[in-house]
């Protein structure tokens, strides 16, 4: 069956023509020469005064980057990228490196109220309950122009700042960690950012510690010609939990804009991260003129016992979207999650998914994905699920539905499943009444329709999940929950 | 850039100077001489197809076919009088017996006698002669063409079978079509079918694939089938090849408007083993079945691999697959819908299902939708695990040992995909319903 006027009308509503931060704030800014090589390297290391060490791990991942060549296996069709066209770095040159928010260009802090980021920590403070307080990172173009409650948190023993900071100031624990999870070698993109990543957030939370707010980090592209490649890591010590937002926004342009992030998580025995991302680029006009490409590295380690990863994504922007944020089970009894609500308009390209290895014994993973597609764009699902021979008792269930609004788009799904043992149980979308019989029998014994009752489980199921992004992310989350899966397929 | 020139590898270059002999042999007609050379490029082109290539991720042909054995010729007297023996040996299903020795058909060996008025067949070196409407035909859909094992099989095309049921006809009975390999020096068998049903027509086709134990005989077959309007086809397919064949099956379908195809798969048998399915809808309300039982021990390895292209409205198509394996066989799914932008009102619904009898096993599926209008019903499932403990324990608290208990499950389990085979107009397929289930019991008694 079609789609119901209110979801066609609720997508409407967040079509690319309605792309509210577009905007462009007007800041004097220091460029790296255009093109990328070792020199270029060379300039962005020692920008960032990073150590000996680093500079040579980026080199290595420069002569890597060299040998390798795009991939081309997603379903995403664009021209060539002129890697020697773009600038690598892009600073506001007021002061790259504010010690304070009074030291930052007033136009960057009226970019972020704009775009509804609080930076001022009093702001934040009045009149808000402090189990809402956000810390924020905010990324522009190139740079880290401030973090908030910094002090806050390190009371509590959590470092939060910048990825170059981090560089300076914790090296040993950036230089532990770094490349473990995305090594520099582990795809195109990857080994591109690893060269010439320029900021990024680096969370590291202590043993037993629950971090005591939401920590975020907002990207924000600004400049022209420009490419964000920003790196965040995050280690979860043992016994820690942290919950860690992400969000992103760009002008609108009519050129193509890249970003290629690598996203590293770290969770030792007993810790939990939590991830969640808005994704709101520039997706291009109507027409796919304009718009950011996002080939994006994101990977979670349970690397301890017990340990759990989740990832939570609201994909709403982007002309191409090429991401697969995985977890790794390497820890007996971990679990991984992936909730993901990715919807594509105008000409947008999404191809997106997840990634559950299971290593460990008794490991546990959840996939919940849903794609809406309309206009001329093309939305797919990609997926991996595998267990490993050692992997005994490994459970998965995946659940992807995708929604077309239109004969003009398409909606696609490629799952892949391995398995490697007979205790493993995966169930792919395994017949809605084998998913949760007790509970569709509940709605339906109540006069639900089957369609209804599989609508009301699974919307419930994801609610639950979006509602704990907090308020500032809401906003986009709230529309797309609104949105029926009615006339679902797949 | 630099052209880049291939390394072929030993079953490459055998492939390479076996055609080059066929054609210097010359074919029987112009028109095959085309279909040859169509398929050989293809195959120069890319070679023996590999990991790296998305749709063989999981079958490495490459690494699996080390060597390609001689291109098998037309059987002589003592072939034909071994076949003979062997085949006599298979219960006969249905009516009519077609039987192909080493891929090539062998009327001294078929049985046509109770073959009803409106059926014709013909082998596929006499149909060729003279009528370019089969030679069409032969070249396959595109889907078909761009594949690696069709292209090589064009490429060896010489003999097999044509069937032809003109409209109307009722043929009343199953068709039971054997292809047999004979015993000796293992060779390459390459044999093409075609099966036209005429609108309106409705026919039951069962083919048995079989060869001797022991030898690595490889195979690689086609079957091409046209479902005309209105018309009715049921086909039955069991792969019970010897225990070392490498054995590579193509089947291209065409279903018409209002036309019903339904066909069912029993694979146990070959070390290495790929079944593909590309069906194809070219005519309104139509519904087809695509189902299959696979069963594998040792460390044999089979592949599914089906396309299902819903190019026009208001069709229905149903994939169902059960895998149970064993020690350390490794079972392939891959299944694809298409829903074309015009294909509106489609109802596709598949389900990969598999069952691991030990801890040894290996299962990779890839149940992929591609779907471009918007008002369908799709879906696709994939389940994976080991039999429940629960039901396990409720038969053997009921004192039901171990072993009968397995194969009670099991069989009921394979079950759900042949019961509902052959419950279309024509019915007829009750025997091979049996045959099957009686193929299932054995194989799981040999177990224990």
């Amino acid at each position: 069956m079609p789609a119901v006027q209110e979801t066609v009308e609720q997508v409407r509503s967040i079509d690319v023509d309605q792309y509210k931060y577009g905007f462009t704030t007007d800041v004097e800014m220091e460029l790296a020469p255009k093109g990328l090589s070792e020199d270029i390297v060379r300039y962005i290391s020692a920008k960032k005064g990073e150590p000996e060490w680093m500079l040579e791990w980026r080199l290595d991942a420069y002569r890597r980057w060299l040998t390798l060549r795009e991939p081309e296996w997603a379903r995403v069709h664009y021209p060539k990228i002129d890697f020697q066209d773009l600038y690598y770095y892009a600073a506001p040159k007021s002061n790259p490196a504010p010690k304070s928010l009074d030291e930052i260009d007033p136009a960057i802090l009226e970019t972020y109220k704009k775009l509804g980021i609080p930076l001022r920590e009093q702001e934040v403070l009045a009149g808000v309950a402090p189990e809402n307080r956000i810390a924020v990172d905010a990324v522009f173009d190139s740079v880290s122009v401030a973090t908030t409650f910094k002090d806050e948190l390190a009371k509590a023993g959590v470092i939060f700042c910048s990825i170059s900071e981090a560089l300076r100031e914790h090296p040993e624990l950036v230089k532990q960690y770094i490349g473990s999870v995305v090594p520099t070698t582990d795809n195109f993109y990857a080994t591109l950012n690893s060269a010439v990543f320029s900021d990024g957030s680096f969370v590291y939370v202590p043993p037993g510690v629950r971090c005591p707010m939401e920590l975020s980090t907002y990207f924000r592209i600004n400049e022209k010609n420009t490419g964000q490649f920003e790196r965040t890591l995050i280690i979860a010590d043992k016994g820690s939990y942290v919950s860690y937002l992400e969000g992103c926004t760009a002008p609108m342009r009519d050129e193509n804009q890249l970003h290629a992030a690598v996203v590293e998580l770290v969770a030792l025995e007993d810790a939990e991260i939590k991830y969640s991302t808005v994704q709101n680029w520039y997706p291009g006009d109507s027409e796919g003129r304009g718009g950011i490409y996002n080939f994006v590295t994101k990977r979670g380690d349970c690397r301890g016992a017990r340990s759990k990863i989740s990832w939570t994504q609201v994909e709403t922007g982007s002309a191409i979207t090429w991401k697969y944020p995985s977890c790794i089970l390497r820890g007996d009894d971990s679990q991984g999650e992936f909730y993901s609500i990715a919807v594509s308009n105008g000409a947008q390209q999404v191809d997106s998914g997840t990634k559950m290895i299971h290593l460990g014994k008794n490991t546990r993973s959840r996939i919940i994905s849903k794609g809406i597609s309309a206009g001329k764009s093309q939305n797919t699902y990609r997926g991996l699920v595998s267990a490993h021979r050692r992997a005994t008792n490994a459970k998965n269930f995946t659940n992807c539905d995708s929604l077309l609004i239109g004969n003009k788009c398409g909606a696609h799904t490629v799952p892949y499943i391995e398995s490697k043992t007979a205790s493993a149980v995966f169930e792919h979308e395994a017949t809605t009444s084998k998913v949760s019989e007790d509970q569709m029998f509940y709605c339906m014994q109540r006069g639900l329709t089957q369609e209804e009752a599989i609508a009301l489980i699974v919307n419930g199921f994801v609610k639950d999940v979006l509602q704990q992004l907090p308020m500032e992310f809401m906003v986009e989350a709230q529309k797309l929950i609104a949105i029926s899966l009615e006339g679902s397929v797949g | 850039m630099n052209a880049v020139t291939p390394i072929r590898t030993a079953a490459e270059q055998s492939l390479i100077s076996a055609y080059a002999a066929l054609r210097a042999a010359g074919a029987p007609a112009p028109a095959v001489e085309d279909l040859r050379a169509q398929g050989y490029s293809r195959f120069e082109a890319s070679g023996l197809p590999h990991r790296r290539v998305e749709e063989w991720k999981y079958t490495d042909l490459r690494a699996m076919m080390r060597e390609a054995k001689p291109l098998a010729g037309a059987p002589d007297a003592s072939t034909l009088l071994a076949a003979k023996v062997a085949v006599g040996n298979i219960p006969r299903i249905g009516g009519s017996r077609l039987v192909m020795v080493d891929g090539f058909y062998s009327p001294e060996l078929s049985d046509t006698g109770t073959m009803p008025d409106g059926v014709k067949v013909t082998s596929l070196a006499n149909a060729i002669v003279g009528r370019p409407e089969i030679v069409a035909r032969l070249a396959g859909s595109a889907a078909a063409q761009a594949n690696a094992a069709f292209a090589l099989n064009a490429a060896f095309l010489t003999d097999g079978l044509v069937i032809e049921i003109a409209p109307g006809t009722d043929v009343g009975h199953v068709l039971d079509l054997i292809s047999i390999t004979s015993a000796g020096e293992a060779r390459l068998i390459n044999a093409r079918v075609l099966v036209l049903v005429g609108e309106g027509a409705s026919a039951g086709i069962v083919e048995t694939h079989v060869g001797p134990a022991g030898t690595d005989y490889q195979k690689n077959v086609a079957l091409q089938v046209v479902v005309g309007n209105g018309a009715t086809l049921e086909h039955g397919r069991r792969q019970i090849e010897g225990d070392q064949a490498l054995h590579l099956a193509t089947l291209d379908a065409d279903v018409g408007a209002g036309a019903h195809f339904d066909t069912l798969t029993l694979t146990t048998g070959a070390a290495v083993s790929r079944s593909q399915l590309f069906t194809r809808f070219v005519g309104e309300n139509s519904k087809a079945t695509l189902r299959g039982v696979t069963m594998l021990r040792g460390r044999q390895h089979a592949d599914t691999s089906l396309l299902m292209d819903h190019a026009v409205p208001h069709c229905e198509s149903k994939e169902l697959f059960k895998h149970i394996l064993d020690n350390e066989a490794h079972g392939v799914f891959q299944g694809k819908i298409i829903v074309q932008p015009v294909a509106q009102k489609t109802d596709g619904r598949m389900m990969s299902q598999t069952i691991m009898l030990a801890e040894g096993p290996a299962m990779d599926n890839k149940p992929e939708l591609e779907i471009f209008a918007d008002d369908v019903a799709c879906g696709h499932g994939c389940t994976c695990g080991e039999l429940d403990p629960d039901l396990m324990f409720y038969l053997k608290a009921r004192g039901i040992p171990h072993g009968e208990a397995e194969a009670l499950l099991v069989e009921a389990f394979a079950r759900e995909a042949i019961e509902d085979f052959g419950e279309g107009p024509l019915g007829v397929v009750e025997e091979l319903r049996e045959a099957m289930l009686a193929t299932i019991l054995d194989w799981m008694r040999a177990r224990a």
